[in-house]
């Protein structure tokens, strides 16, 4: 008995694939400029010239949205690749290692990230050496690392335990090679399954970055920064304010709805049972 | 009318058949034994009477108690006959009980929740049915916690669960797999007893043979969801009217053909003095951390193509000892040696031995990485040459390993969920193979396995050991396993060798206590001539 992957994860992947295929095509067309500025056509509401309207300076939201997916996607995927870079290694070495020294030290050095509450640091980052997109990168991207770290240490201390891990060892083979060789296939689906989650947590860490103006700079659209410039006209101008803050809980709920479908999909108990 | 009666119970789950037409009677204070291999629906019998089935079964017949069609019963009905009526004991000790709540707690729960008491006296009956299974006030008072407990000690509990409010039949799945031979001589009196005591029905599920030959009133033999045989235990076994139950009673009895030992002997492995500590946590902050002893001071000598067996209780520190001997873990004092080299040298496994041994272990769906395929699994120990076979090479040796373990070369492109535990266990003894050890470890190899394949896997370790004039250490808790395949036997306790000498003489005329209490408290089936006799 085959099964494939739940609604649940079609709807999720549906939703944010369509993100990814805006911010992939906003790199060869967009309706409009999205520097252009058109007073004329300010503060416009949905009409079919556009389909989001515009915003107080008479830009097109709906190419702002497509750019801002951009923004938000690369912002978010380099994050979790430098959290997964530098955590899944360091989480592996940590379990190879157990109760030594090199275990300490990963995981007090772990905890220590962890008790910083993370967008105040991220704040700080980016207050110190600059608001930039880069910057808010390598804030959220540091927080990802002992995530990441501490999920594959625990996996990796279980499988540790298996009989297999014994052989390999029996077989010569060292910590390195067995993490690499045994340890690492046996919990990549844990691991893209966090992946997808953190992705989701990188946009909205983003998201709130560029709200309070330390992230992606202008003339660059980003989502928060777009929600940020419309509160002051959420009365007159609802759609300001609605049309980003759409996008980045579909973008989010997205993620959310394809993580938990892989982890359906992906865990290993459920595999068993099918095996 | 007796107390529960299965009639004509046929179950699938998802469309695929489980059980089929089942009938089956338990009377008070009667003992019927449920046996068959694994995937027999043994088991699934016993869910089906508790009425704990898995979604998407399918049930059809009738499991009456008392009068009563169980399978007719809402789950809320369900829920207030079981515990109250119908109790139940599991394999495993060690999870059955919630490791955060006190023994008394756990007691009184199964009587709080029938309300069946007031609460004052409820504190009163959990005390009664602890004294009962053999926890005595003094030295268990309610307020212990499993993890302060034996195996053995946390099954008595888990019987008092089960027993604390009287129910009229029992079901035992399994009740002394987990646990020792000499535990389960007590645990299986204790449960008799309470039989007796209680007038209570026991259903008891168990591959063993041997542990119900002289236990059970009735027994009933299943084979793929279907009894195939059933009756009074001495007339069942005199009889054996089916070719399924003469197969496992002869399984269960196997006589492997010993070839002889090779004559030309040398020492191989020689263990000296050798010693083994684990540090204990620390239980405050500046005392000095205390060591547990695993492994105290032992010495054994194999020579080559010597079989030799290793007997011992869980904890008795034979785990660590094959730890060590596989240089997997350096040991505080004494040395082992392989042909004069020693297995750990300057702090890291010395591979040049690692070589010459190999080991297969117990778990055959543990000891592989499922995301392998065959011929690369079984080719790992290659990882240990210098210049490993490649290419038409390769294949020809794992042709020639899958070959000696009875399995084909196309085996080799498969998954290892594909296999069954005791093609699983050959594929184990294949990797073993590959590198051409001269001493293999058989760690608990075929204790996980049904008879049938056990006696199958039995054969195939005395065939090889002779086609490849190996040595090999057999180590186990069963010992009519040991018995079975080995020359000579050494047996342990508490990290200590306490005998050794000839497997024969060993099992006859034991020496030690220890030994001889082990030996009386195994499990052994009944002389079949002298049975044939006593029935009329």
């Amino acid at each position: 008995m085959t099964r494939g992957p739940s609604l649940t994860f079609w709807i999720g992947a549906v939703l944010s694939l369509s993100f990814v295929a805006a911010a992939l095509l906003s790199f060869l067309w967009t309706p409009y400029d999205v520097e252009a500025l058109e007073i004329a056509n300010r503060l416009k509401t949905p009409s079919v010239a556009h389909p989001f309207g515009t915003d107080h300076f008479g830009r097109d939201i709906l190419s702002m949205i497509m750019v801002g997916a951009r923004t938000s996607i690369a912002v978010a995927l380099v994050a979790v690749g430098i959290g997964m870079g530098l955590g899944v290694p360091l989480g592996l070495w940590a379990a190879a290692r157990k109760g030594g020294l090199v275990d300490e030290v990963i995981m007090r050095g772990n905890d220590l990230v962890f008790a910083f509450p993370s967008l105040v640091i991220a704040i700080l980052i980016t207050a110190v050496f600059g608001a930039s997109a880069l910057n808010a990168i390598i804030a959220i991207g540091i927080f990802n690392i002992p995530v990441f770290a501490r999920l594959t240490r625990g996996a990796a201390l279980s499988l540790w335990q298996r009989e297999f891990i014994l052989a390999a060892r029996v077989a010569g083979k060292g910590a390195a090679r067995i993490s690499a060789e045994h340890i690492l296939p046996n919990i990549l689906n844990l691991l893209i399954v966090q992946g997808t989650i953190q992705f989701s947590l990188g946009i909205l860490a983003e998201a709130g970055l560029s709200y309070v103006g330390l992230g992606a700079q202008p003339p660059l659209p980003s989502w928060g920064r777009m929600l940020a410039d419309a509160q002051t006209m959420v009365s007159f101008a609802p759609h300001l304010a609605l049309i980003p803050g759409l996008a980045i809980v579909l973008m989010v709920l997205g993620l959310n709805l394809m993580g938990d479908g892989l982890r359906d999909w992906l865990d290993p108990r459920i595999r068993v049972a099918r095996a | 009318m007796s107390l529960l009666s299965i009639r004509n119970l046929s179950l699938s789950i998802h469309g695929a058949p489980i059980l089929s037409a089942v009938s089956l009677d338990v009377g008070a204070g009667e003992i019927v034994a449920i046996t068959g291999e694994s995937g027999s629906g043994k088991s699934m019998t016993a869910l089906a009477t508790m009425g704990l089935l898995p979604r998407g079964a399918q049930t059809n017949g009738t499991v009456t108690l008392d009068g009563t069609d169980l399978t007719q019963l809402s789950e809320r009905k369900l829920c207030g006959l079981r515990g109250r009526e119908v109790g139940m004991v599991f394999q495993e000790p060690m999870t059955a009980l919630n490791p955060v709540q006190t023994i008394g707690r756990q007691v009184a729960e199964t009587i709080l929740i029938h309300r069946a008491m007031t609460p004052a006296k409820v504190e009163e009956r959990a005390r009664e049915m602890l004294d009962r299974v053999g926890l005595p006030a003094d030295r268990f008072p309610l307020d212990r916690y499993p993890h302060e407990l034996s195996g053995g000690q946390r099954q008595r509990v888990v019987i008092a669960m089960a027993i604390a409010l009287r129910p009229k039949l029992l079901i035992a799945d399994e009740p002394t797999t987990a646990l020792d031979v000499t535990t389960q001589a007590q645990i299986l009196a204790l449960l008799k007893s309470l039989t007796a005591d209680f007038g209570m029905g026991l259903l008891m599920i168990t591959h063993d043979l041997a542990v119900v030959s002289d236990m059970a009133d009735r027994i009933a033999v299943m084979q793929k969801g279907r009894i195939v045989e059933q009756g009074p235990t001495r007339q069942l076994f005199a009889r054996m009217e089916h070719p399924y139950t003469r197969a496992l009673f002869e399984a269960s009895d196997h006589r492997v053909a010993m070839p002889p030992a090779p004559a030309d002997a040398r020492p191989l492995l020689q263990v000296k003095g050798v010693v083994r500590d684990y540090p204990l946590p620390k239980t405050q902050l500046f005392a000095p951390r205390q060591h547990h002893r695993a492994v105290d001071n032992v010495s054994l000598t194999l020579n080559t193509g010597d079989r030799v067996g290793l007997v011992g209780e869980s904890g008795c520190g034979k785990s660590t000892l094959t730890r060590a001997i596989l240089g997997l873990e350096e040991v505080q004092a004494g040395q082992i040696t392989l042909d004069g080299e020693p297995v750990f040298t300057g702090h890291r496994p010395n591979l040049d031995t690692r070589r010459r041994i190999q080991v297969v272990f117990q778990d055959p769906f543990g000891s592989f990485n499922p995301r392998h395929r065959v011929g690369r699994l079984i080719t790992e120990p290659f990882h240990l040459l210098d210049a490993p076979p490649k290419g038409t090479a390769r294949e020809a040796a794992i042709a020639e390993a899958l070959n000696a373990v009875g399995l084909t070369p196309n085996d080799a492109q498969r998954y290892i969920h594909e296999f069954s535990g005791g093609q699983r266990q050959r594929i184990a003894i294949a990797r073993a193979l590959i590198i051409r050890p001269e001493l293999i470890v058989f760690d608990e190899a075929v204790s996980a396995l049904d008879v049938r394949v056990r006696a199958q896997i039995l054969d195939l370790i005395a065939r090889i050991s002779a086609e490849h004039g190996l040595a090999y250490l057999f180590i186990s808790h069963d010992l009519s396993v040991v018995r079975r395949v080995t020359d000579r036997v050494f047996v342990m306790q508490a990290g200590r060798i306490v005998e050794d000498g000839p497997t024969e003489r060993v099992f006859s005329a034991p020496e030690h206590p220890y030994t001889r209490s082990l030996i009386a408290a195994a499990p052994t089936l009944p002389d079949l001539t002298h049975l044939k006799e006593a029935t009329p």
